[in-house]
């Protein structure tokens, strides 16, 4: 098999795996028999924006740190000392307290995350072109092809890699490296933090035999209960059923779910992936049941979705509303357009009708959101019609108001009703 | 209630006033249809609480009374139900059934009680006018097309009706658009039109009607207010709010100086653009067209699927033009031309253009052209 040192990178064969690195004595090894050979890695920062609050404050380095809104937003991440009281990512501030209530909470510092995500992104990139990014902070690459180039197998590159991470930018990433991205991105997961694991194509069914459905790229909650229903629970139980048999009991999904239990999955890694969705909310500092009050809040977020349609060169040929009530229950309403727009006011008014069939003065609302998708090129939006053509239609107010707030400032131009009314 | 009906009867009655009702909704009794047995005839009612139909048909009276029942269940059973047969409904107060039977067969459905339903109220219909339906088709299907389906711009998800002037002949003019095209029908005002309130049709309401006219040649009475129009078509009469709002000055967006004309055989030009506008993109469905003098050629370009060109004789003397326009339109106006030639008039690419029918000066189609 191959031996691989984490921390000098000396690729080696043995036969048994030993317990310290030969050429530097460290003990961070990774065995594997097709370690050479495998090329599809996903990377995944560990607790990466509680890590970088860390690496900026050592003296939290003891503590148990959440990055998150106040006390009632969520937690968007909490380092790996919070996480032993039970604390996880996405649950809400308050629950997150009750369980480790000396926890240092710290408001997020979104640029400052991108930047460091941004630096992360580039030292990926140096090793290959092929990285197909999932979020701020982890990403899929495809290392095929490049040995000869680097004149290192992929698995020294990706220790490397995570290695200069750790050195550059002070924060720890896990590696998951094997054939393909589910099995990747699953292994990613097995040894954080500061891992390395490895899925071979020997070991892949094994491996998933025993493991829940839910395991499964595309199985959430629905599927898992659907399955559940027809005495599936683990990954095994799903190979057992014939291809044909999945595909009429579940559709196209089943015939996906075949292929992923028999851990086969032929997607490639996409460097340029299209933007599905683009949405914005906010969580607000008081529950909150007045409509008008709501409608107000309602008018940022859909700026803030116009911009961001704007960078991408996109339009919305869906509106999504989504509202959060008191007791934590999601509702989302949507309305397909007629015609796509990238505008900010279509934006808002067509929220702002699917608010007012929820906003009924009495039920409190704790997070209000909008979003965008069924995604057009922006070409097709917004076209001028017969009654506004001659005043260059409502891109040319669009385009102004861009410009002066390029020149002057967001706050240069501003619509009144995104204005509140005075205290009295 | 005791009343016997033939099948064939309540059938077409039901299939008018079932389409009213709305497949989920929050109210239970707006799911049914009120059944009222009386005299000679059983009236069917049903509502959205916007729009309303009645329709009477002869029934078997045996015992007079009212009830409410699943509209759309009531609607399939019967449709189900042989040919030819007799339908007998039966309600029992006292468990809040109706039992229907057929032959060998016997439901027993739910009712809700007949003092619960709505009924919409009229108030005063002080304006009067008479259609044949002929001429209603004539003013529905050459505008319905154009009905704006974006709701936040409501006053445009109807027909704008009103009675106007048209070189100093009265009309009833029918106006429908949605920004990026727009439709406008006249007829010779009917006597009683003159003096009535432009009122706005909601693109349902014209639905509905329009399905009251499918067949056969009844006279419409149209009746209506600031607020609520009703008309009567034979035994049936459909009722609906007026959308509240305010249409805007289309007069303003028909070109009144467009002088490129351009006259083209409309099948062969429909066919033509249909072809070509298969390479369009899903989303622009875009066509160009380039004139020149005596010639027209249809193309399309995609960076995905390729390109598509083809050329069809046509009458033009004016400078070359190219003008792009999305071929869905394009297509919905030539549909409504009846006639051999449909003409076009431009003023550049980017302005309004005109179409019309060159056997029928009651129609004009205003649109948008797109950038190719």
């Amino acid at each position: 098999m191959s031996v691989l040192c984490r921390d000098c990178g000396a690729l080696a064969t043995a036969t048994a795996v030993p317990q310290r690195c030969g050429e530097c004595a460290s003990p961070r090894l990774v065995a594997h028999d097709e370690l050479a050979e495998l090329s599809i890695a996903h990377i995944d920062c560990d607790a990466f924006y509680a890590t970088i609050e860390k690496r900026d404050r050592p003296e939290l380095a003891g503590l148990p740190v959440i990055v998150g809104g106040g006390r009632r937003g969520v937690v968007l991440a909490c380092c790996y000392i919070a996480r032993l009281y039970g604390v996880h990512s996405a649950m809400p501030m308050f629950k997150a307290l009750a369980a480790c209530p000396q926890a240092v909470v710290i408001r997020p510092d979104m640029a400052k995350y991108r930047e460091v995500g941004r630096a992360v992104r580039a030292e990926m990139q140096r090793l290959t072109p092929l990285v197909e990014p999932l979020s701020i902070d982890e990403a899929f690459l495809d290392l095929g092809g490049t040995a000869r180039l680097h004149g290192a197998a992929p698995a020294q590159l990706l220790a490397a890699l995570a290695r200069r991470v750790e050195h550059t930018l002070g924060i720890t990433a896990s590696i998951g490296l094997s054939y393909n991205k589910f099995l990747a991105k699953i292994a990613s997961d097995l040894d954080k933090p500061r891992g390395f694991a490895v899925i071979g194509r020997a070991e892949a069914a094994r491996f998933l035999a025993d493991k829940p459905v839910g395991l499964l790229w595309g199985v959430g909650a629905a599927m898992q209960r659907r399955l559940a229903a027809d005495g599936i629970a683990v990954i095994g139980q799903l190979r057992a059923v014939d291809e044909r048999e999945l595909a009429l009991r579940y559709g196209r999904i089943g015939r996906r779910l075949a292929r992923l239990a028999r851990a086969e999955d032929d997607r490639a890694v996409e460097p340029f992936s299209a933007t599905q969705s683009i949405s914005a909310e906010t969580t607000f500092g008081r529950d909150e049941a007045d409509a008008e009050a709501l409608r107000r809040e309602l008018w940022p977020l859909c700026e803030k979705v116009a911009e961001r349609l704007r960078q991408a060169a996109l339009a919305a040929g869906t509106v999504n509303l989504k509202l959060k009530t008191a007791d934590f229950r999601i509702r989302t309403r949507s309305h397909r357009l007629a015609d796509p727009t990238q505008l900010a006011d279509h934006l808002f008014e067509t929220a702002a009708r699917l608010l007012a069939g929820e906003a009924d003065g009495t039920t409190k609302f704790r997070l209000i959101g909008v979003g965008a998708d069924r995604l057009v090129e922006a070409e097709a939006a917004d076209l001028p019609t017969l009654f506004d053509h001659e005043a260059g239609g409502p891109r040319r107010l669009a385009a102004a108001i861009e410009e002066i707030r390029a020149r002057h400032g967001d706050a240069a131009v501003r619509r009144g009703r995104g204005l509140r009314p005075a205290s009295s | 209630m005791k009343l016997t009906i033939e099948r064939a009867a309540l059938l077409k009655a039901l299939s008018h006033v079932q389409s009213v009702v709305e497949r989920r909704t929050t109210i239970p009794i707006l799911s049914n249809v009120l059944l009222s047995g009386d005299g000679g005839t059983l009236a069917l009612s049903a509502t959205d609480m916007d729009l309303e139909i009645v329709e009477r048909v002869p029934a078997r009276i045996e015992q007079g009374g009212r009830t409410t029942v699943s509209a759309h269940t009531l609607y399939d059973i019967v449709r189900k139900l042989h040919e030819g047969a007799q339908v007998e409904l039966d309600t029992i107060p006292e468990r809040n059934e109706m039992v229907l039977r057929s032959g060998r067969s016997t439901f027993t459905l739910a009712c809700l009680p007949p003092e619960d339903y709505p009924v919409m109220s009229t108030g005063e219909l002080p304006h009067h006018f008479v259609l044949s339906a002929a001429e209603l088709r004539g003013l529905i299907d050459r505008t319905r097309f154009a009905i704006s389906t974006e709701e936040t711009r409501y006053y445009l998800n109807g027909i704008y009706l009103h009675a106007t002037k048209n070189n100093e002949v009265p009309v009833l003019r029918a106006v429908a658009t949605d920004g990026h095209r727009l439709a406008r029908v006249e007829m010779t005002a009917p006597e009683g039109a003159a003096g009535m309130p432009g009122v706005i049709i909601p693109r349902k309401t014209v639905l509905e009607l329009r399905k009251l006219v499918d067949e056969g040649d009844d006279e419409i009475q149209v009746s209506l207010g600031d607020t609520k129009i009703r008309c009567s078509v034979g035994q049936a009469a459909l009722t609906s709010k007026l959308i509240d709002g305010t249409f805007p000055d289309y007069d303003r967006v028909i070109p009144a100086n467009n002088d490129k004309i351009l006259d083209v055989e409309c099948k062969p030009f429909a066919e033509a653009v249909d072809r070509v506008a298969t390479i369009s993109t899903e989303r622009s469905r875009a066509v160009k067209l380039t004139i020149e003098r005596g010639s027209l050629t249809v193309s399309a370009a995609s960076p995905e699927n390729g390109t598509a060109v083809e050329e069809i004789e046509a009458r033009y003397q004016s400078s070359p033009i190219e003008i792009g326009f999305n071929s869905r339109y394009l297509l919905d106006i030539t549909e409504q031309i009846d006639g051999e030639f449909a003409q076009f008039a431009m003023a550049d690419a980017a302005s309004p253009t005109i179409v019309r029918d060159s056997n029928d000066t009651t129609a004009l189609y205003v649109l948008m052209p797109m950038r190719v």
